[in-house]
């Protein structure tokens, strides 16, 4: 069974997308900012982040740079999944490292065919 | 004013909007999914004022343009599709194409997407043969045809929703083929000048001029009787040349239907095109 990190500031969003990923057979666990996410990441790498822009404490972005620095062996799939859907949000993330991008709002297919894209569903 | 009234329909109008829908497509509505009529008619019936389906029936028996019933029949098709639909297939494709070009040096291929929808299935050959230029494979020519008028339209228009553009569809390709538009994704006009759209009924049309290298009939068979899969399949054997490949859906086959395919060989889950009672490779030396 893969796991799935969702990090999220947004409970309901946590939930949605928890919902979403147990009926595609991932083991979930969940993070509400950057640093938690962190955390959780050096304990126990996860398979795939689902990851959020804009979160108290520590930002996506700065989530994906420290992620990157930590020195983690094998890094886990990066899938943004945020509201911001312009260009230039897209491309800053691509380049600090994601490996897809999700728009929110999201649905099952969406994340599917992501999960599929990233080579862990 | 209509609004909250259920939108009944007598068996009656159900029956006149089945023996529409299989006069114009050759689809048939089993009656256990007779209720998909009323689901999918619900919109149209409402934009137009009208209460009921038997309204609409007899809107449809006085209207003398034919744009209602196109409009009817375009609701009632299932459209449903993605980008790189089936993806590992698309790559098949790909190479066998690489494989036919090397066969025929100098040759232009020629594909056709068969029940296209609107447009991902064939935006998506031709973004695949884009990126193998790079590689030295010449891109094919690309026809693909539907039946409905809708569909073909927002194919030509190249706009895809947020959801439609997030399905099958990669971040990278995504943003090296589209522009975000107030909500709306919308591919490149290269991209799209790419394939060529015409209209076109299996169920009635013979096959479009020409030979083809290459045809891609997805998800569209299974909504037909198995007798007039027997035909489409013999009109798509008509358009592939011989020793030229067949693409069904992830769940349909030939087997059974047609005696003009065989299963390829060399990819797998593609058909070949063979003369009935010529083994297909002999047909396949036959084109050397
Ligand atoms: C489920 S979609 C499949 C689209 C695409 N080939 C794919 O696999 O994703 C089926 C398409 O077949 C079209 N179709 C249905 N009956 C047809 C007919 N008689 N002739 C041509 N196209 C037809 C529908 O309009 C619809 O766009």
């Amino acid at each position: 069974m893969k796991t799935c990190l969702v990090v999220d500031d947004s409970k309901v969003i946590r939930k949605v997308a928890r919902h979403i990923l147990e009926t595609l057979d991932f083991q979930v666990r969940e993070a509400g900012d950057g640093r938690e996410a962190l955390d959780s990441c050096l304990a126990t790498p996860p398979d795939v982040i689902l990851l959020d822009w804009n979160m108290p404490v520590m930002s996506g972005m700065d989530f994906l740079r420290a992620l990157k620095d930590s020195g983690l062996p094998q890094r886990p799939k990066v899938v943004f999944c945020t509201t911001e859907n312009g260009m230039a949000y897209i491309r800053a993330a691509i380049e600090a490292g994601a490996d897809e991008y999700v728009m929110k709002p999201f649905d099952r297919e969406t994340l599917e065919s992501k999960l599929q894209i990233v080579g862990v569903a | 004013m209509p609004g909250s009234a259920p939108i009944q329909g007598s068996a009656a109008a159900m029956n006149m909007i089945a023996a529409l829908l299989e006069q114009r497509t050759g689809q048939q509505i089993a009656a256990n999914r007779a209720w998909r009529i009323e689901t999918a008619l619900k919109p149209l019936i409402r934009e137009r004022g009208l209460a009921t389906l038997d309204e609409l029936v007899a809107a449809l028996v006085v209207s003398r343009t034919p744009e209602l019933s196109e409009m009817v029949v375009d609701a009632l098709l299932n459209q449903e599709t993605s980008f790189f639909r089936d993806a590992a297939v698309l790559e098949s494709i790909g190479d066998a194409a690489w494989e036919m070009q090397a066969e025929m040096p100098g040759r232009r291929l020629r594909l056709w997407s068969a029940g296209c929808s609107t447009g991902q299935e064939p935006l998506s050959l031709a973004m695949m043969f884009t990126e193998r230029e790079s590689k030295g494979q010449s891109p094919p020519e690309i026809i693909a045809t539907d039946v409905s008028g809708a569909a073909l339209a927002r194919a030509r228009a190249g706009r895809y929703s947020q959801f439609e553009i997030q399905r099958g569809l990669s971040v990278l390709r995504m943003i090296s083929w589209f522009e975000g538009s107030g909500g709306e994704w919308v591919a490149n006009p290269e991209l799209v000048r790419k394939v060529q759209y015409r209209q076109h009924n299996l169920a009635g049309d013979g096959p479009p001029p020409g030979r083809f290298d290459i045809v891609l009939c997805r998800n569209v068979l299974l909504y037909f009787s198995a007798a007039l899969r027997r035909k489409v399949l013999d009109t798509l054997a008509a358009a592939v040349r011989p020793g030229g490949l067949l693409v069904l859906g992830a769940g349909e086959t030939v087997i059974g239907l047609s005696d003009h395919f065989v299963p390829s060989e060399r990819f797998r889950g593609l058909y070949q095109a063979v003369d009935p009672g010529t083994p297909a490779h002999s047909t396949r030396l036959a084109l050397r």
